[in-house]
């Protein structure tokens, strides 16, 4: 379980988080909705202490983060950055095998090449892009690269940044299903940021909103059509009219 | 008064800015040198950090120092055709190269060179959120970028600036003989009985000072790079330009410390 009270980070005069609390459970599937620039991303970044909290808590588990051993912290997580963030110095595959290539997780290197084939076929890649540079992909297959690196090592935790944008209508299905199937079948615990409402729709079991740097809804999805807060049901019909100002 | 203070603000600015950068790369530094001697190594990318640094340098390298040579020897002939002492051509040559020339050029060399590219890399790498990525994959961009990299120049260069000395009286030594009249194997008789094992050890060590602040500096600006592709732009200039003021600044310290008398 993963709990975040009142947590705030400012960059410079730029007060993006103020505030955040939120619970997410072990095993379940939580999607962050909200504005561009309202922070998603950066809240991702705080709770893996990337980019560390001007103030407030973060727990895994009961024990505060910045507490607990960070390497141990971190072999628990996968991360999808929404840019990708491939080592372009690496073919492929051994930017999908990172972690098994070294370190405590290591394996015969024929081993870790089997497993990164095996996750980019989950992906919808085939074994022949294996073996190219990242920089010899399309941004919506280096997406899904960057996705089959985040689920590599089988963490028990993972954060997905935006991993339907840029792709197409049946990539992104195929995408929804396998984050659905990770958190049905291997128990993972799932963070989704999404601007896509048919993938909240798919992935979620809770929806959170964040909105002016605080959560602005949070409930299961089930409840998201009758949540009864007019920024939620504005950003869920996408009308330019409402409380959030679309044009600043 | 408080105008005719102002100044003083600012000098007081300055300076606490200035020591707080010092201070910075230095924490930098110790760092850097601390992930050096503790493991996880990692192997390959010191492979790759020493042929990037040190192979192919050597073109880069080779010539500068036998254009060098060959106008040092050209010069000093020159010179001391004033007062008839040609025939030190070979001393002044060895010395010139050994001594300063040598190790001074070959560090500005890799400072264009290897400071440059580092600091592009790594600067880039992190707009890109890469360093980022590595940390989530339980991987220290200390250990697994700057160490590696330091490392292998801490120990490449002083190779380089090894070969460059030798090429550099080579270009004397090919210029005199060439087109001056000297005798060549005097030319050389004189070279090695002149030069002490001191000169050449100083020289070498001038190059492993001269390697470990370029690879610093670049990985120094690239992990501390501004965003966007104007903050790669930044640090790439910024490295490039702290890595050689510090190489000719640490040069004249060494210089001083080895051989005043
Ligand atoms: N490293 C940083 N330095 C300075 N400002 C930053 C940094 N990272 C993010 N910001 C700022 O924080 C705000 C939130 O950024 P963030 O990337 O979290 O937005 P987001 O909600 O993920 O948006 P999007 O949906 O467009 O990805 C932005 O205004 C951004 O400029
Ligand atoms: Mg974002």
């Amino acid at each position: 379980m993963i709990t975040l009270d009142s947590v705030s980070k400012t960059f410079g005069t730029n007060h993006v988080l103020r505030g955040v609390d939120l619970t997410i459970d072990r095993g379940t599937s939580m999607v962050i909705i909200g504005g561009s620039g309202t922070g998603k991303s950066v809240l991702l970044k705080c709770i893996l202490g990337l980019t560390p909290p001007d103030s407030g808590t973060i727990t895994l588990d009961g024990q505060d983060v910045t507490r607990t051993d960070r390497d141990a912290f971190l072999a628990r997580f996968g991360m999808l950055f929404q840019g990708g963030a491939l080592f372009d110095s690496l073919p492929v595959w051994q930017n999908v095998a990172f972690r098994l290539l070294r370190g405590p997780q290591k394996r015969p290197k024929h081993e870790a090449r089997e497993i990164a084939i095996e996750k980019l076929r989950r992906v919808g890649l085939t074994p022949d892009q294996a073996d190219k540079f990242p920089a010899e992909l399309s941004g919506g297959m280096q997406k899904r690269v960057g996705l089959a690196r985040a689920i590599a090592a089988e963490p028990e935790i993972i954060f997905f940044d935006e991993p339907t944008t840029g792709l197409d209508p049946i990539m992104a299905g195929v995408i929804n299903d396998l984050i659905r199937e990770i958190v049905t079948e291997m128990g993972a615990t799932a963070m989704t940021i999404t601007h896509d409402m048919s993938s909240v729709r798919a992935i979620a079991d809770s929806v959170a909103m964040l909105h002016g740097g605080k959560i602005r809804w949070t409930g299961p999805v089930a409840q998201l059509d009758s949540s009864g807060d007019p920024y939620v049901d504005q950003f869920i019909s996408g009308s330019a009219e409402g409380p959030i100002e679309a044009v600043r | 008064m408080s105008i005719a203070l102002a100044p003083l603000g600012w000098i007081g600015r300055a300076v606490l800015t200035a020591l707080g950068a010092v201070g910075r790369v230095t924490l930098f530094a110790l760092s850097a040198l601390s992930h050096v001697l503790r493991p996880p190594f990692y192997g390959r990318e010191f492979a790759a950090a020493l042929a990037q640094i040190g192979w192919l340098s050597l073109p880069v390298v080779g010539l500068t120092a036998v254009f060098t040579g060959g106008a040092l020897a050209l010069q000093i002939y020159a010179g001391g055709a004033r007062f008839n002492a040609e025939a030190v051509v070979p001393q002044i040559v060895a010395l010139g190269m050994v001594r300063e020339l040598g190790p001074v050029l070959v560090g500005l060399m890799i400072a264009a060179r290897v400071t440059s590219s580092i600091a592009a890399e790594i600067a880039t790498m992190k707009v890109t959120e890469q360093i980022d990525a590595l940390t989530t994959l339980s991987t220290n961009p200390m250990k697994y970028l700057v160490a590696p990299r330091v490392l292998a120049a801490l120990i490449v260069v002083p190779a380089l600036v090894g070969v460059g000395d030798i090429i550099g009286i080579f270009g004397g030594w090919a210029v005199t003989s060439g087109t001056l009249g000297f005798n060549p194997s005097t030319y050389l008789k004189n070279t090695v009985d002149f030069l002490q094992t001191w000169d050449v050890v100083t020289s070498l060590f001038k190059g492993c000072a001269f390697g470990g602040i370029a690879a610093l500096m670049g990985c120094y600006y690239g992990m501390n790079s501004g965003r966007g592709a104007q903050g790669v732009g930044r640090a790439t200039k910024g490295s490039v330009e702290a890595a050689a003021i510090l190489i000719l600044a640490a040069n004249f310290l060494l210089t001083g410390a080895f051989f005043s008398v």
